[in-house]
């Protein structure tokens, strides 16, 4: 059984394929890293296994249940999380809270008002978010406002966390943080499918890395057989030499 | 000719009467909304101030209503520009971003109704008023109309159309245009902006004064009538797609056809029938019939 | 460390406050004069409309124009259960169908429109207004032949608890939504849709529910304020401007507080209660004029909250930083 399937996956916009066809798995405990040029359809593909959008064509199974026309509140409830490209934390409301959201309307549907909050604060001192608990969400550094979108999406109790390019914007010190996190997660026994640009990053956390261009997938394989693929350094090479450049 | 043909003309020409008036109004809303942002609820009281104008103008002084748009259009234009210059301008330079800035205005545009509608009620008094001219019949093809409603749907759609030409024609039309794509880049193009969208809400509130200027001859006036034309017009953007000066006026044209058959059927269902279609198309395509 | 937050020391003082103006309104029939009671009665009928649209719409962010429908149709509901020949039904039982009526349409209602965004919800529900007043209309001329409904008399002592006693239920269902799972999971819906839905919050059905609360007070207040009318038509029964008034009332009070929306509530209506009747239109132009100088001038606790609500209303989903 794998944790997450999908088959024939692929979504229009318009005459456009943003997906094209993509065959997936992954398998329980896994890191897997989905890379590709911009706009070769990773946050679409991201967007389709949490339901924002419905496949069509395609079938995307988790844990053997078809998925493909659930609401993205039955998928969360389900055991799949996740985190946004461009942060989406409730601003105004303080960082506990937020946090608190997760814990009460995750996975697990009846949980005491106690229990959220117990579960919150250890999640924020996992986080290294203790101290800023009851600031206003919109008040913290981008790199937070990120570990704060995990650890709300970590608070639903996921059995697979989607992370949508959650080392853009930071800094070296951060980014190493960020990967630490990333293991540390992985640990706990979540699996993790994560969008990412940062090579560095991909290369020494991800298990297995599956290459979108121009919705379709192209590549798949170890850090390293995709390091040495002769089609991913063609496309990564032919547009922006950016790889590994952070 | 036979009756029922007569019928079907009768029904024909006063939808187009009826709709020319609505994509008067609505393509006025449609300029404010679309270009300067202001979802204005005020804009009915426009309607009823050209309205009531005209009847001070014609049954005190004596100015023929036709010359009346010629008096009554500009000065309320340069009302509209003012507002935006002063009010409108001055909140979109207090608020923080687009969202804030379209609330405030909303709110401020209420604020407006309660101004304008209680002076009126204060200038010209509660009661219905209403005064003829050409009101005689005209025979087109066997069937009598009378000679006002022809004047009516000439000017309204006229003025529609001219508008329309000016919008696509004239560079202060494309300055318009390029304002409602991209303000940002229109600026950097050489365009003043701030003067555009007072324009535009200067444009909008005339042409709600123009409409009720043509359409004071055939209605009784009152001081609250304004607020049933914000609604139609708010429907008939919402049928054309917020934003679509092509589509205010032929959504116009559709709500007014559609306003007569439902009358001609039973004149007490019109208002319900046009916020039935309205209902239908936000639940179907909330995006307007021609919205992208 | 979060649950300790409602036991703390400002909590007494406001609470005391309350303790008071409570006692004083119970008792207000007693030393009262009839005038300060049918008073106090309009306040407390905006105050619980005011309280019921911010209950929905200061929550989630989803600004509703339908006050006015579903205050309309508890009237309707008291014109045809409680008319002068005599009441068909306990009065309570009228409050309670007014409230149900407005749930049940609201139910429908929002089932069918809050998947829509923004400006498209609001203009729905300020066409929800018209669209009942004029199909309503229609039915009582064409098809009843009735031009007005005339409602019996009812004891304006026993309005006023009513009304009371609804206020009272309004202000704790407020107190608890926002202090409840509920209440979170609406904030997140105001703050970011998306994000919430994502995260196991069923916005849809927290959005219907909320509305239909929200509609059933309003609707029950309608109920027990037909009651003050001698008669009623539909055009008197569902008047856009009540639609307005609740959304600029929790303005000028603010909603960032329980409170606020009950203080612009009260001061509006007071005035409008006082003024009106002399001076309607002086009134009311002051009121527009007051208006427009409150949002240029006083934009620290509008704007804020506004933008929340345009939002929502514009359907931009924008990013925070």
């Amino acid at each position: 059984m794998y944790i997450l399937e999908g088959e024939g996956v692929t979504k229009y916009f318009g005459g456009l394929a943003a997906v094209d066809g993509v065959d997936f798995r992954v398998d329980q405990g896994e890191v897997v890293g989905l890379i590709g040029p911009n706009g070769a359809g990773k946050t679409t593909l991201f967007n389709l296994i949490s339901a924002t959008y419905s496949p069509k064509p395609g079938i995307i199974r988790f844990k053997d249940i078809d998925i493909t026309h659930k609401k993205p509140y039955q998928i969360c409830r389900m055991g799949i999380a996740r985190t946004f490209q461009m942060v989406k934390i409730f601003g105004n409301l303080p960082v506990i809270e937020n946090v608190r959201a997760g814990a009460f309307f995750g996975k697990s549907t009846s949980v005491s008002s106690a229990n959220a909050t117990k579960d919150s604060l250890e999640l924020l001192e996992y986080m290294g978010l203790s101290q800023v608990a009851n600031t206003p969400a919109r008040d913290l550094t981008l790199a937070n406002q990120k570990r704060l979108e995990v650890a709300r999406a970590l608070a639903t109790k996921p059995e697979l966390l989607l992370l949508d390019e959650m080392m853009a914007g930071l800094n070296q010190a951060e980014v190493a943080g960020a990967m630490q996190l990333i293991t540390s997660i992985k640990d706990r026994g979540i699996t993790i499918v994560m969008i990412e640009h940062v090579m560095k990053a991909i290369m020494n956390v991800c298990d297995r890395i599956i290459v979108l261009h121009h919705g379709k997938k192209i590549a798949e394989g170890t850090p390293q057989e995709i390091a040495t693929s002769e089609s991913v350094i063609e496309v990564y090479l032919g547009e922006d030499h950016h790889a590994g450049s952070e | 000719m036979p009756e029922s043909i007569v019928n079907i003309l009768d029904i024909a020409i006063g939808g187009l009467l009826l709709g020319g008036i609505y994509a008067l109004i609505a393509m006025g809303m449609s300029l404010q909304y679309g270009v300067a942002r202001v979802l204005n609820f005020s804009h009915g009281e426009f309607i009823m101030v050209g309205a009531f104008s005209t009847l001070t103008l014609y049954t005190v002084v004596g100015i023929n209503p036709l010359i009346c748009l010629v008096i009554i259009g500009p000065v309320i234009f340069l009302i509209g520009f003012l507002l935006h210059r002063t009010l409108f301008h001055q909140l979109s330079l207090r608020a923080p971003n687009a969202d804030a800035y379209a609330a405030s205005s909303i709110l401020a545009s209420f604020g407006l109704l309660f101004i304008i509608q209680n002076l009126a009620l204060l200038g010209w008094g509660a009661d219905y008023q209403a005064y003829t001219y050409l009101n005689f019949g005209v025979s087109i093809g066997g069937a009598i109309f009378s000679a006002n409603k022809l004047v009516i749907l000439g000017f309204s759609i006229g003025i529609g159309l001219i508008f329309y030409i000016f919008l696509a024609r004239t560079r202060t039309g494309k300055g318009i245009r390029a304002a409602a794509q991209d303000p940002a880049t229109a600026s950097l193009m050489g365009v003043n902006i701030n003067r555009v969208l007072a324009l535009c809400f200067g444009f909008g509130a005339a042409m709600a004064g123009i409409a009720g200027v043509l359409y004071s001859m055939r209605i009784p006036l009152n001081p609250a009538m304004g607020t049933q034309y914000t609604i139609i017009a708010i429907i008939v953007i919402v049928l054309g797609g917020l934003g679509s000066i092509p589509g205010a006026f032929i959504g116009g044209l559709i709500l007014g056809i559609i306003g007569e058959v439902v009358t001609s059927i039973d004149p007490s269902l019109s208002m319900a029938a046009y916020y039935f279609i309205f209902m239908l198309l936000l639940l179907v395509r909330p995006k307007g019939i021609f919205g992208k | 460390m979060d649950t300790t937050r409602f036991k703390s020391k400002g909590f007494y003082i406001p609470g005391i406050i309350t303790l008071i103006i409570f006692a004083g309104l119970v008792t207000l029939p007693l030393f009262g004069s009839l005038y300060n009671v049918i008073l106090i009665t309009t306040l407390l009928m905006y105050a619980n409309l005011t309280v019921s649209w911010v209950l929905f719409s200061g929550l989630t962010g989803y600004m509703s124009l339908a006050t006015a429908a579903f205050f309309g149709v508890g009237i309707y509901a008291s014109a045809l259960f409680l008319p002068i020949t005599g009441a068909e039904l306990p009065i309570l039982v009228v409050v309670l169908i007014g409230g149900l009526a407005s749930s049940i349409i609201a139910f429908g209602a929002g089932a069918l429109t809050l998947r829509l965004r923004g400006i498209y919800f609001t203009i729905f529900t300020f066409g929800l207004v018209v669209l009942i007043m004029e199909l309503l209309n229609w039915w009582e001329l064409s098809v009843n032949k009735i031009l007005n409904r005339y409602i019996m008399l009812v004891d304006n002592n026993y309005i006023f608890y009513v009304m009371l006693g609804l206020f009272v239920l309004v202000m704790l269902t407020f107190f608890f939504i926002r202090r409840s799972k509920f209440g979170l999971a609406m904030r997140s819906i105001g703050e970011n849709e998306e994000a919430a839905s994502h995260m196991g919050i069923n916005v849809t059905m927290v959005k219907i529910v909320t509305f239909a609360i929200s509609a059933f007070f309003m609707g029950a207040t309608g109920a027990i304020w037909a009651t003050k009318l001698s008669y009623i038509n539909p055009h008197e029964a569902f008047k856009v401007l009540i639609s307005f008034l609740p959304v600029l009332m929790a303005i000028f009070g603010g909603m960032g507080h329980i409170y606020g929306p009950v203080i612009g509530a009260v001061i509006f209506a007071y005035l409008q209660e006082t003024l009106q009747t002399k001076f309607s239109e002086i009134y009311m132009l002051s009121f527009g004029v007051v208006l427009v100088l409150a949002i240029l001038y006083m934009p620290h606790g509008l704007v804020g909250l506004i933008q929340k609500v345009w939002r929502r209303i514009s359907g931009g989903k924008r990013v925070h930083t």
